[in-house]
């Protein structure tokens, strides 16, 4: 019958396709962000990280980048707090992504110290050598335009202020996108939360090591500390390390948990036996042959 | 003498633009590949990976898919209803208008005006234009078959119109947006109800662009070319149904694990899974067609195109099922696994299919005997060996870096860090460049072969237009 009536074919298909897509598409809004999933403390974007947010998508970091932790034990560990629907209720348009090419960024706000952005946006092999991330230095050659902005922030409904469009002037592209950066992930108090607990005895199990033995662990600090302390601890972003008189468990806490407030990210996912050696790295082997 | 009437021209025009576009496509593919693993080759502002990457993707589906839809289709439409097209006029508008859009795609990308949803990236005014295209195709496909001398369709009409419909709904569903200026809006949608707009979007666009239409070419084509008729009108039947009935329901199976409801999820996978069905429905039909036909893979290089291009479509009909089921996603997502995926579809499956049809049409549209038999076989295998060191280089690095990413030291810790993962893919990188190149060269043969039927083959002998005669 249908073989025979196109009409009656186009109207039958359009039936048919509507059936799944009422279903898993339109149905869904009775219950996506609706008052359910509001979260306390998420916040709409402000005009400077708003802005960022668009160059992000201009430059098409979500080639790269997801924005999304799945509720996974390698994810968690890797990013942080899974992500939650309701996090997600000022983003016009999602960018969740497809592909980790780098790691993911929901959780990225707060990990880093701004300077830390500066630097890796300008030069990203300049902190992490193997890194394919292109060079976006240029972003801070590129001045805002307020007017323009201030009419985004209309059009998207966000509050903002008269003072807040008039801090605009004089900023660069650069500084909103280290902006949204830092906003990424952080509305809600996971940080806090997550924060690991040391439990049992803290005893160093390298305690008293040669100079020898300490020697492959050079590549654990100029990977994961040089970026920031520099390639000799002489201190970069964070501060120089050699000097510090910290006793075994307290450096082994401070490199294991971070400093939350200080800009010095938390290495617990290295895992208790890495940290232990990058403690015993840190102290002794400066020192040379037979401290 | 009705034969005459026939609009010819149309469709040397469409094959032309549509074969250029895939050069473009498959040129941006390769310097992508290459700033992967050389970062050096981004030179910002708009040559960067980030900008280019949508135009490698957009050129490809747009340019060349959509492209040689339009010349299949506006071929096999006259074909099948035994009447020149609706209008010639209508269709000189779309061959141009087409040229128009893809042009103001690929500026408007490298500007970076993007709306940064995947295989939707162009902002409001090119979808405005999309949409006026796709329009004037429609009608004019549409009116052609009204007017038809057959009655009963045949089964590539049927696809061809689910098609049309498919992506005019969800193209313009999608595309919903607030515009703040003339090249930056916002989505109509938030957060995670984009998200599930977008997948309904993105995973259909590959239901009606990249699978209907193909297989609307493989059912027309395969007889064509073989001699032989499909083998069962009823699976062809009940598989066209299945298909357009159940692919709607299996876009949250790329947000298996976010924050999207989780009976969408589920109902995303369970549909994934059943899809097998209808996909393989159409995969035996095609098999079975070529009972006591097998020997013609070795004598005819279309039915080698055809046979292959409906196996890829076999393969990535049951390796999709299978990244639709959580556990496995939970593994290969986010990494190279799915463009090794992607690429079996695109470069196997699609684009064998196509080069099968524009072979197959040449002769018809120019009256010249293809230039170069041998020279098709040479680009069979090579577009062959180039896709197949593309994806299996790929899908072993996805499960290396999906294993390493989960890698659990005893102490509950992770083995990795991120960077220790990702120095690991440099060689399959590498690999996939060459791959890519491989391939490449696959499509410069095929083009030179093209040129060389239309300035220098050998006028058609009577006998191919005989076979024309059947319908
Ligand atoms: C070609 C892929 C690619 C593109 C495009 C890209 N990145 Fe990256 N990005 C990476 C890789 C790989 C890393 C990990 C190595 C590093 O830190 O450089 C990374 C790391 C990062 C990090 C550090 C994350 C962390 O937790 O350590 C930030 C922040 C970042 N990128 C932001 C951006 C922004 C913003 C853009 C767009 C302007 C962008 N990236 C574009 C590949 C990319
Ligand atoms: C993103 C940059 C960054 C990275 C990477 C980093 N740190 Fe830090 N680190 C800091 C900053 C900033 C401080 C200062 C924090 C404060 O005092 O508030 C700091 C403080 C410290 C301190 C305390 C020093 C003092 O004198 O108070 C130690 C010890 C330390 N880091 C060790 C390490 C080790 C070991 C690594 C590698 C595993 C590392 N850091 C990686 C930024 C970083
Ligand atoms: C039964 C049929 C199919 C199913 C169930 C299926 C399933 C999937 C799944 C689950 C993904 C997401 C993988 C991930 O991100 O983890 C995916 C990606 C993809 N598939 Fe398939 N697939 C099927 C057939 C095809 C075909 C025939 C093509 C044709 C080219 C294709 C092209 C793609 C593309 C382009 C993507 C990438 C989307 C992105 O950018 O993330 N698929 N598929």
């Amino acid at each position: 019958m249908w073989e025979k009536k196109p009409v009656l074919l186009i109207v039958l298909a359009t039936g048919v396709i509507l059936i799944g897509t009422i279903i898993t598409m339109v149905l869904p809004f009775a219950w996506v962000n609706t008052e359910a999933d509001r979260i306390e403390g998420v916040k709409p974007y402000s005009a400077l990280q708003q802005e960022g947010r668009d160059i992000y998508i201009r430059e098409g970091c979500n080639n790269c980048h997801t924005q999304t932790v799945r509720p996974l034990v390698s994810d968690v560990l890797r990013y942080g707090d899974y992500s939650k629907s309701g996090e997600f209720v000022y983003d016009r348009p999602f960018l969740w992504g497809s592909k980790r090419t780098g790691p993911d960024l929901a959780r990225l706000g707060g990990k880093y110290p701004d300077a830390w952005h500066y630097q890796h946006m300008e030069s990203p092999r300049a902190m992490v050598p193997k890194s394919n991330m292109p060079d976006y230095g240029w972003l801070s050659a590129n001045q805002l335009d307020p007017q323009v902005i201030q009419h985004k922030m209309e059009t998207l409904g966000f509050p903002f202020t008269a003072e807040e469009i008039n801090a605009l002037k004089g900023k660069t592209e650069m500084d909103a996108m280290v902006a949204y950066m830092q906003k990424l992930g952080s509305d809600i108090p996971w940080r806090q939360n997550a924060k690991t607990e040391i439990v049992g005895d803290l005893t160093n199990p390298y305690a008293g090591v040669g100079h020898a033995t300490m020697e492959p662990w050079e590549e654990l600090y100029q990977q994961n500390c040089a970026a920031c302390h520099g390639e000799h601890m002489e201190g970069v972003i964070g501060p120089e390390l050699i000097g510090g008189d910290y006793d075994d468990e307290v450096l082994f806490e401070i490199i294991y948990t971070g400093i939350a407030d200080g800009g010095m990210p938390s290495f617990s996912n290295l895992g208790t036996d890495k940290v232990w050696k990058l403690v015993n790295f840190v102290k002794y082997y400066h020192l040379g042959e037979g401290h | 003498m009705e034969n005459r009437a026939y609009n010819y021209a149309i469709v040397r025009s469409f094959v032309t633009w549509s074969v250029i576009w895939g050069l473009v496509a498959v040129l941006v593919g390769v310097i992508v590949s290459l700033q992967m693993v050389e970062p050096d080759l981004n030179f910002p502002p708009y040559l960067t990976f980030g900008r280019l990457r949508p135009i490698h993707t957009n050129a490809g589906i747009y340019g060349w898919g959509v492209g040689v839809i339009f010349a299949t289709f506006l071929y096999i439409v006259q074909r099948l209803c035994k009447t020149p097209l609706w209008s010639d006029k209508l269709a000189k508008f779309q061959l141009w208008f087409f040229n128009a859009t893809i042009i103001a795609s690929a500026v408007t990308l490298l500007l970076g005006y993007t709306t940064s949803k995947e295989y939707h990236e162009m902002e409001w005014p090119i979808d405005v234009m999309i949409v006026i295209l796709w329009v004037a195709f429609a009608i004019n496909i549409v009116m052609t078959i009204l007017k038809r001398k057959d009655e009963q369709m045949y089964i590539s009409l049927w696809y061809m119109l689910a098609a049309i419909i498919g992506v005019a709904i969800l193209f313009t569903v999608n595309a919903a947006a607030v515009p703040a200026s003339l090249f930056k809006s916002y989505s109509a949608y938030a957060g995670t109800n984009d998200a599930n707009v977008e997948w309904w979007f993105g995973h259909n666009a590959v239901a009606m662009a990249l699978t209907a239409p193909p297989l609307a070419m493989f059912y027309y084509f395969l007889p064509k070319t073989t001699g032989v008729p499909i083998y069962s009108h009823r699976l062809s039947i009940t598989a066209f149904w299945s298909l357009i009935f159940m692919y709607l329901w299996t876009g949250a199976h790329h947000l298996l694990w976010t924050p999207v409801p989780d009976w969408i999820q589920t109902l995303a996978m369970g549909f994934s899974v059943m899809l097998i069905a209808p996909s393989w429905g159409s995969v035996f039909n095609g098999y079975l067609s070529m009972n006591g036909q097998w020997h013609q893979m070795r004598e005819n290089y279309l039915v080698k195109y055809l046979i292959l291009g409906i196996t890829f479509y076999g393969l990535q009909t049951l390796q999709g099922p299978m990244q639709a089921i959580r556990t496995f996603s939970a593994f290969i997502h986010y990494t190279d696994w799915v463009p090794a995926h992607i690429h079996m579809g695109t470069m196997g499956w699609v684009s064998m299919i196509s080069f099968a049809s524009i072979y197959f049409l040449i002769p018809r549209i120019y009256g010249r005997e293809v230039y170069s038999i041998p020279l098709a076989n040479l680009q069979f295998w090579l577009i062959l060996v180039g896709q197949l060191i593309w994806s299996i280089s790929l899908w072993i690095a996805g499960v290396l870096q999906a294993g390493m990413w989960n890698a659990m030291n005893p102490d509950g810790s992770l083995t990795y860090t991120f960077m220790e993962t990702m120095v690991e893919m440099y060689p399959y990188w590498w690999a996939r460049v060459f791959g890519g190149l491989i391939y490449m060269a696959g499509l410069v043969v095929f083009i030179y072969n093209l040129y060389m039927t239309v300035s220098k083959g050998k006028p058609l002998a009577t006998q191919t237009a005989s076979v024309e005669g059947r319908a």
